[in-house]
C-alpha cells in the first residue's frame, strides 16, 4: 500500500494516539490542576460553539420534518411525525451531527492552535517557564471538550425539536404543548441515556485527536494545516466508530 | 589568582536524529559572568545544543552540568527549579499569541515565583519592559508588535526572573541589520548591567564580535576551536577561517 508522504502508518499512529490518551488519564487527576485555563477553555469550546451548533440543529430539525412528512402522509400516519422526529433527533441525529460540527470547529481549532504553538516554540517556552504543557494545554482542552459536548448536544436536541415543531406548523396547526407531549410519550430512558453518554465519548475523541495532531505537529506552517485537517478527518471517523459501538453496548444493556 | 567558577560544563555530548548525527562529542565550559558565542552554519546543531542545556532535548550520551547540577539526574521539580535560574530567548520569540505583553511576562513569574504579590508582579513587569525600552506595549498583543519589538519583549520575558544564565538562540535572525544591531547592543547592555553568564547561539559574526567574550566554533558536531574573535581570525584552521571569510 502506498503511504502518503508525512503520514504515519495506521498501526503506529493508533499506538501513539493510545499512549497520548493514556497520558491524559495519568495527568488529569494529578495536581496541580489548571482550573482557570480549564474554565477558559469551557467558555471557548462550549459557549463559543453554541451559535453554530444551534443554527445547524434548528435547520436539521426543520429539514428532517419537511423531508419525512410526505411519506408519513402517504401512509396516513402523519400524526406520528413529532414522535418519529423526536426519537431520530434524540437517539441519533442530534448527538452525531452536533459531534461532527464540533469536530469541524473545535477539532480543527485545537489542532491548528497547538500545531502553531509547537512550530513557533511556544510549547517549549511553556516548559521552560516551569509549566507542564501537556497539563496546561492538553488536559484542559480535552476535559473541556468532554464536558461541553453533552451540554451542546442537549441544547442542540432542544433547538432541533423546536425547528421540527415549526416544520410541522408549516403544513398544519399544532400546539407546542401537544407536539412536545407526543415527542416525550414515545421517548424512554433507553433512548435518552445512551445518546447522552456517548456524547462524552464524542467530546473526548474530538479533544484528544485535536490535541494529539497539534501537539506533535511539525514541518512549519504546512504541518499546522495538515494537523488541523487530519484532526477533523480522524475525529469524524472516530465519532462514527464510537456511535457504532455505543449502539451495540446499549443493545446489550437494554 | 581567583579561580573561575564554571556555570555550564558540557562534556562529550552526542546527539543524533536517526542517521543524522548533529552533536558528535561536543565540549564547552562557560564560567560565571562570561558570554560565550557558539557559531556554526545553519543546521549544524547549535539550537539542539542549547535545547540539551535547558533539558528540552535529551542528549544520547555525554554530560551536561548547569549551575553545579548534572541535568540528567534532575527530577521534574528540580529541573523546573533550575530553569527558573536559566533564561532562554527562543529563535522564534515564542510569545504566547493569545496573551497580552503583560500576561506573557507574568506567565513565568506566576509559575516559578508563586508567592509574588500582584503589586510586585506589576512592578517587575514594568521594570523589565523599561529595561528593553517598551513600557508602552504592556497591554498590546504580540501580533500588534513589529519583529524587533517582539524580540525585545521575548528578551524581557527571559529577564523577568533575573536569571543567572541566559541562553540566546539566534537572537538576531530574521531581523533587518539595523534592528539586529539594536538587539545586539541591548544584549550587551543587559549582560553588563545584570552580570549574567550567557551562551549566544548564532551565525551572526557581528553579534558574536560585539557581545561575546569568547567564541566556540561548532563544526561537524564538535567544538572545532574556541577563543576570542581576534584569535580565531588569526588561526590557521581553514574550516574556521571559511566562516569568517
Amino acid at each position: 500500500m502506498t503511504q502518503v508522504p508525512g503520514q504515519k502508518p495506521l498501526l503506529e499512529e493508533t499506538g501513539e494516539l493510545s499512549v497520548f490518551a493514556a497520558r491524559f488519564f495519568r495527568e488529569a487527576f494529578r495536581p496541580p490542576f489548571e482550573v482557570q485555563e480549564f474554565l477558559h477553555q469551557c467558555y471557548l469550546i462550549g459557549y463559543k460553539s453554541l451559535s453554530l451548533v444551534g443554527l445547524t440543529a434548528f435547520i436539521m430539525g426543520l429539514v428532517l420534518t419537511m423531508q419525512l412528512r410526505p411519506n408519513l402522509v402517504y401512509y396516513g400516519v402523519e400524526s406520528q411525525l413529532p414522535a418519529m422526529v423526536g426519537i431520530a433527533i434524540i437517539r441519533e441525529i442530534g448527538p452525531v451531527i452536533t459531534a461532527l460540527i464540533f469536530a469541524g470547529k473545535i477539532g480543527s481549532s485545537i489542532g491548528a492552535e497547538l500545531g502553531s504553538m509547537r512550530v513557533t516554540e511556544q510549547i517549549d517556552a511553556m516548559e521552560v517557564s516551569g509549566t507542564n504543557p501537556y497539563k496546561y494545554l492538553v488536559v484542559t482542552r480535552v476535559l473541556a471538550a468532554t464536558l461541553m459536548m453533552p451540554l451542546l448536544a442537549t441544547i442542540a436536541d432542544a433547538i432541533s425539536l423546536y425547528g421540527s415543531f415549526l416544520g410541522v406548523n408549516l403544513y398544519e396547526v399544532l400546539s407546542w404543548k401537544l407536539f412536545i407531549t407526543q415527542v416525550f410519550d414515545y421517548l424512554d430512558y433507553e433512548d435518552v441515556v445512551p445518546a447522552f453518554v456517548k456524547c462524552f465519548f464524542f467530546g473526548f475523541a474530538v479533544g484528544i485527536v485535536g490535541c494529539y495532531k497539534g501537539y506533535y505537529s511539525s514541518k512549519g506552517t504546512e504541518g499546522v494545516g495538515r494537523s488541523a485537517n487530519s484532526a477533523v478527518v480522524l475525529a469524524s471517523i472516530l465519532i462514527f466508530v464510537i456511535d457504532l459501538l455505543s449502539v451495540q453496548v446499549a443493545e446489550l444493556i437494554w | 589568582m581567583e579561580e573561575k567558577e564554571p556555570v555550564i560544563i558540557i562534556r562529550d555530548v552526542h546527539k543524533a536524529f536517526g542517521k543524522n548525527v548533529v552533536l558528535d562529542g561536543f565540549n564547552l565550559t562557560v564560567y560565571r559572568g562570561e558570554n560565550v558565542a557558539v557559531l556554526g552554519k545553519s543546521g549544524s546543531g547549535k539550537s539542539v545544543l542549547i535545547k540539551c542545556i535547558i533539558g528540552l532535548l535529551e542528549p544520547d550520551s555525554g554530560y551536561i552540568e548547569v549551575l553545579g547540577q548534572d541535568i540528567s539526574r534532575l527530577s521534574h521539580i528540580e529541573m523546573d527549579q533550575l530553569r527558573a535560574k536559566v533564561g532562554f530567548l527562543f529563535q522564534s520569540n515564542a510569545l504566547y499569541d493569545s496573551m497580552t505583553v503583560r500576561e506573557n511576562l507574568e506567565f513565568p513569574l506566576r509559575r516559578h515565583w508563586i508567592d509574588v504579590t500582584e503589586e510586585q508582579q506589576n512592578a517587575m513587569v514594568m521594570e523589565v519592559l523599561e529595561s528593553v525600552g517598551l513600557p508602552h506595549t504592556v497591554d498590546m498583543l504580540p501580533v500588534e508588535l513589529s519583529g524587533g519589538m517582539r524580540k525585545r519583549i521575548a528578551l524581557a520575558r527571559t529577564l523577568i526572573l533575573k536569571p543567572e544564565i541566559i541562553l540566546y538562540d539566534e537572537p538576531t535572525t530574521g531581523l533587518d541589520p539595523i534592528t539586529g544591531l539594536e538587539i545586539t547592543e541591548l544584549i550587551k547592555t543587559i549582560q553588563h548591567s545584570r552580570q549574567a553568564s550567557s551562551i549566544l547561539i548564532s551565525h551572526d559574526l557581528k553579534l558574536a564580535r560585539i557581545a561575546a567574550d569568547r567564541i566556540a566554533m561548532l563544526i561537524d558536531g564538535k567544538c572545532r576551536q574556541e577563543g576570542a574573535y581576534e584569535e580565531l581570525i588569526a588561526g590557521a584552521d581553514p574550516a574556521v577561517l571559511a566562516f569568517f571569510a
